[in-house]
């Protein structure tokens, strides 16, 4: 492995402006995710009584099940086309660390499908029937939320990374490990909601993501080696 | 060297054979603490004066809930040894393990609706335990399906050994956020496992059965492993050897 001539912070700022700059210019393939995220949303009060009384007891369930599913959806975009155009062997290469470099391209990745999810989502929230006073605390559980969800959804997208068709795969494996994430989300979107306090789901939202941000670099960068091999 | 038992234990020829050698060792006392816990846990034990005779399913559901999770701590820490050691006996022995903790969770959820059926009056309940035994099943048939999608065996062990690791840390978490959920929803408690010291005549066959799963476990476990042995090295010149040993 040669020795890098500039310092890792440098490199993962390049890598990063690197990944915006190419998903800017393809901007419809990042806003797919949010598309599908509000389209499900919406489909809820279609199947559901239309009454906001009523959607209002639902709402933290739609609007999780409905980031989870698109931050799954999204997760197509993360490695795709790096693996095949070769970048992903350049970076595994270059003598950086990966398990570094793997995380920006991540934190990217959260900006372009997860960032808007927490900004629409509090939107979608009140269009469900949530409180105007509700939309804080909604913010603050999809801004963490999304976070953690990128984080495992990111060492589910490295495994699968080898396998042609990957979808429902990729679904299987990731679901069950972001299982603790949308307990505690919408536990707190329900809180919120409803008025009340909602500090603790968010403090255990909070240690996820810590702890999932500790982590899956290192199993991401076992996972992609793995894939790239 | 200190090591070398763990390198003879990573060669494929002498795992073979401690492990057929073991067998018995581990099966006939399997069947011996099983055939004991059964009469004293379905003849001998008082029935419960509170669920009646229903409580008896906990001599197969206890012991079936305990394996589920055990099974999958054994299959994380044996694919840890064969991911960062290189040993293939490692992921041989992962591999085996998958589908025994599968059958170990399923038979649990099973044992666990019929024990809900006359307890709650319903097959299914959202209980936390049953829940987070259900997500449990989910990471093993993730776990199988990740396997059996990758060709190339050398890359499914090593894809689906990180995918145990990053598993048997969220486990926990799994297991008591789906605790706290239900805990924190208030959800209408039908009935509470308050757990009251259970008389020896009730713990003892309980304790003999969950020794007689977990005996049971590791003669099932060796030798899946070395019929997993068999099929990976089927090409190797000790195999000849070694079965007309047996």
């Amino acid at each position: 492995m040669n020795e890098p001539r500039v310092g890792f912070i440098a490199a993962a700022a390049c890598l990063m402006a690197r990944d915006l700059r190419l998903a800017l210019r393809r901007a419809g393939d990042s806003l797919l995710p949010v598309g599908f995220f509000i389209v499900v949303t919406t489909l809820y009060p279609l199947a559901l009584d239309p009454s906001l009384s009523a959607l209002r007891d639902i709402a933290p369930a739609a609007l999780w099940v409905g980031a989870l599913l698109s931050s799954l959806l999204a997760l197509d975009l993360l490695f795709r086309d790096d693996a095949q155009d070769g970048a992903l062997e350049q970076l595994a290469l270059c003598g950086q660390s990966f398990a570094g470099l793997l995380l920006a391209k991540t934190a990217v990745h959260w900006l372009l499908t997860g960032l808007p999810l927490v900004l629409v989502g509090p939107l979608i929230a009140i269009a469900l029937g949530a409180p105007y006073a509700a939309m804080a605390g909604i913010l603050a559980a999809l801004l963490l939320g999304t976070v953690a969800l990128s984080l495992i959804g990111a060492v589910g997208a490295g495994l699968t990374l080898s396998l042609r068709r990957n979808g429902p795969l990729l679904a299987l494996l990731v679901l069950p490990l972001a299982a603790p994430v949308l307990i505690f989300g919408a536990r707190a979107t329900a809180l919120a909601v409803q008025g009340e306090p909602i500090a603790a789901p968010l403090y255990l939202l909070a240690a996820i993501a810590v702890l999932f941000a500790t982590l899956s670099p290192w199993a991401l960068a076992a996972a992609v080696r793995i894939g790239l091999e | 060297m200190a090591w070398v038992w763990f390198h003879r234990f990573g060669s494929p020829p002498h795992f073979y054979r401690l492990a057929r050698r073991l067998t018995p060792w581990f099966g006939w006392p399997a069947l011996i603490l099983c055939l004991a816990g059964l009469i004293g846990g379905l003849g001998l034990a008082p029935r419960d004066y509170q669920q009646g005779e229903g409580f008896r399913i906990i001599y197969v559901h206890a012991p079936a809930a305990w394996l589920s999770l055990m099974v999958y701590v054994v299959m994380a820490t044996s694919a840890a040894v064969g991911l960062i050691w290189r040993i293939n006996v490692g992921h041989a022995v992962a591999a085996s393990c998958a589908p025994i903790g599968a059958s170990f969770t399923v038979l649990a959820l099973a044992t666990g609706m019929l024990y809900g059926r006359p307890m709650w009056g319903t097959y299914w309940e959202w209980d936390p335990r049953l829940t987070s035994e259900l997500l449990l099943l989910f990471l093993y048939l993730g776990y199988m399906a990740l396997r059996s999608a990758i060709d190339d065996v050398a890359r499914a062990d090593r894809a689906s050994a990180v995918l145990a690791i990053v598993g048997v840390v969220d486990v926990p978490i799994i297991h008591y956020s789906v605790i706290w959920w239900n805990s924190l929803h208030q959800a209408p408690t039908v009935m509470k496992f308050g757990r009251p010291s259970m008389p020896a005549s009730m713990l003892v066959p309980l304790l003999l059965m969950l020794a007689g799963f977990t005996f049971y476990f590791a003669a099932l476990l060796l030798t899946r492993a070395r019929g997993e042995i068999l099929r990976r090295e089927r090409n190797a010149h000790w195999i000849a050897a070694a079965l007309e040993e047996s």
